[in-house]
């Protein structure tokens, strides 16, 4: 199993190199001198915008500039904004913002899809079964946006159950009502993997021969079926997050939440290329960090996995 | 029917009929079956697949997939009890530990995450309550008894790391973990190659040898029946249609199934000629032909073969019931003529 996830940790240094590098290309390709573009309408000296441009090295080649920030990036230096804020800084204030809500968003789904799914496909056609196919193809057919905006109007605004926006209430007032509609839309998909995959793992061989063993259904359940169920899920949780960190970016728009997801918004809009990079990485490494933890998992589920 | 056989049978299986839901419709896949396993002796259901020999022991071991599956009618009587009318609870009691299965494909039967250790341990553990260092302890002992080498070190390996024949191994020490007194093996050597398949079959007989316990060995494979029954059932189209002691049954074939089955088997003395065979398929459950099942393969076919389905009835010799109209004619070449 060490040699698995050392395996599996070696792997991760040339994608995260490749995959690094092309985010910095992509940002060096936009059309625009990002000096340029922070002066306005008024023309800076000649003489200032070589010192800008010698600062951030950017007459250097490509790959020269990409080694200056991957260094300073090892340092623990991300550099700071074209107005003089420190990345780093502005980060470790927003981090806690999607974090929270992140988290509480998977958990809520989790909840919702591991307990609805495991329940439906265990007795495939009951009625639960049958419930859920017909809850989750609803919210599957709602749109994420049309949902936030909704719930912030019926619950926030008419009832008055929730903020409408903002962190003052800090974890859980703020954040319930945004966490609870990302985890109910994303919970759907969650528990349709569950449920398919539980319903097919209970009808393997394996599974007739613990019932021939005379085990009871649910030793069965919890003994035979749910890890070899749980193989694909994990998959899906993996990918998923994605999904969650993507909807954190539009939310915190929408409920007006100072996270990662605003940060990046706003300087997207106002072509901080150093930021975006930045962040991008940030939350590139950050996934394939959920990547090595799901492959690490499946390692110690299916030790068919670890021995390959 | 009289029974000259003084033994108490072991497992009496009575008139079991086992129906199926389709999308197309109900279908009987075991139709009025009965057979008696002895201690000690070997029976052999033989038959093609869909001719419900499966389906059987699955019923009256409860394991049957229900739906769509459902027992309709019979009785399974075992040690004073009818196993199809046992309680779900009741019946986990004497499934697993006093009956107990083998099937075909080892790799598939097996939990691929779970060490084979863990997986016999499992059956010490649910039925006899044993504590888990002594229940691995006696797994091992188990893989030890089945001739696994190095069984103390393999019981932490995983399903995947067996060879085929280790793993049938594997799962008939899962079988006999709590010494069972009746054993369905379903197809075990069918997926093994014809070298390991003696090896498993010298094994099962070693272990009843050494136990008294009854065997129901489930085959397609005549060469297989003609090695180790005892007694043998052979099943067509979800019936039985002939049984009786494996000397009997192929040394004197009272039905033209059997004929058909004995002739198509390859001989050294018809080096160079055509093999017989079995004229058409199997017929389509859904769709049976009216009367006797087997009358459109059947050579000796005749009109009351059309209009009426023939019922197992005694057949010459000891304990032998046949299922076929010319039991009460006896053959000849001239009486064969539709």
């Amino acid at each position: 199993m060490l040699r698995f996830a050392l395996r599996r940790l070696l792997i991760m240094i040339p994608i995260a190199v490749i995959v690094t590098f092309l985010v910095y290309a992509m940002v060096f390709a936009l059309p625009g001198d990002p000096i340029r573009a922070l002066s306005g309408q008024k023309p800076l000296a000649e003489s200032v915008i070589a010192a800008k441009r010698a600062y951030y090295h950017l007459n250097d080649p490509l790959f020269v500039q990409y080694l200056h920030f991957m260094g300073n990036l090892l340092k623990g230096d991300l550099g700071q904004t074209f107005d003089g804020q420190d990345i780093g800084e502005q980060l470790a204030l927003r981090w806690p913002v999607t974090l929270q809500l992140g988290l509480t968003a998977l958990a809520i789904q989790l909840v919702l899809g591991l307990v609805s799914g495991v329940y439906a496909g265990w007795r495939r056609d009951g009625l639960v079964d049958r419930a859920l196919l017909g809850a989750t193809l609803g919210v599957l057919a709602v749109p994420g946006l049309v949902a936030m905006f909704f719930a912030q109007s019926f619950f926030a605004v008419e009832l008055s159950w929730f903020p409408v926006s903002g962190a003052t209430d800090g974890w859980p007032g703020s954040y319930l009502l945004p966490a609870t509609v990302l985890g109910v839309l994303g919970f759907a998909g969650l528990a349709r993997v569950t449920r398919t995959s539980i319903a097919e793992v209970a009808s393997a061989d394996f599974v007739r021969t613990a019932r021939a063993k005379g085990l009871a259904p649910n030793r069965i359940l919890w003994g035979h079926v749910l890890r070899n169920a749980m193989l694909p899920v994990i998959t899906y949780i993996g990918l998923d997050l994605a999904g969650i960190l993507g909807g954190a970016i539009i939310t915190e728009g929408i409920y007006n939440l100072n996270g990662i997801g605003q940060f990046m918004f706003r300087s997207i809009a106002m072509k901080e290329g150093g930021v975006v990079v930045t962040l991008s990485t940030v939350l590139l490494l950050g996934y394939m960090l959920v990547n090595l933890v799901v492959d690490l998992l499946y390692g110690l589920l299916d030790p068919r996995v670890r021995h390959v | 029917m009289n029974r000259p056989m003084a033994a108490e049978p072991l497992l009496d299986v009575r008139d079991l009929s086992v129906e199926f839901d389709t999308r197309a419709g109900r279908l009987r896949a075991v139709d009025f079956v009965s057979w008696t396993l002895h201690r000690g002796r070997t029976l052999v259901i033989l038959g093609e697949s869909g001719s419900g020999k499966s389906v059987s022991t699955q019923a009256i071991t409860g394991i049957l997939d229900s739906p769509p599956g459902h027992v309709t009618g019979g009785q399974a009587l075992f040690d004073g009890m009818d196993l199809l009318t046992l309680t779900e609870r009741a019946r986990r009691g004497v499934v697993g530990s006093r009956i107990s299965l083998v099937f075909q494909d080892a790799l598939s039967a097996l939990n691929p995450v779970h060490t084979v250790g863990r997986q016999i341990a499992e059956l010490y553990r649910v039925h006899r309550g044993t504590s888990r260092s002594d229940a691995m302890k006696r797994a091992a002992e188990m893989l030890d008894r089945v001739g696994i080498p190095g069984a103390r070190g393999r019981v932490h390996d995983y399903p995947h790391q067996f060879s085929g024949g280790m793993r049938q191994r594997v799962m008939i020490a899962m079988a006999l973990a709590l010494g069972p007194e009746v054993l369905i093996a379903d197809e075990p050597t069918t997926a093994l190659d014809v070298t390991v398949q003696a090896q498993i079959l010298e094994l099962l007989a070693e272990i009843q040898a050494d136990t008294d316990m009854g065997v129901v060995l489930i085959t397609h494979d005549l060469a297989v029946a003609a090695e180790i029954a005892d007694d043998l059932v052979v099943m067509y189209a979800g019936r039985v249609v002939e049984s009786g002691a494996t000397a009997d049954v192929l040394g004197d074939p009272q039905h033209p199934y059997t004929q058909g089955l004995l002739q198509s088997v390859p001989s050294a003395e018809r080096r160079g000629q055509d093999l017989p065979a079995i004229p058409g398929t199997p017929p389509d459950l859904m769709r049976l032909p009216s009367g006797c099942p087997f009358r459109p393969r059947c050579p000796h076919a005749h009109d009351r073969c059309v209009t009426e389905r023939p019922a197992l009835q005694p057949a010459p010799g000891e304990l032998r019931f046949g299922a076929c109209h010319l039991l009460d004619q006896p053959l000849s070449p001239e009486g064969a003529a539709r």
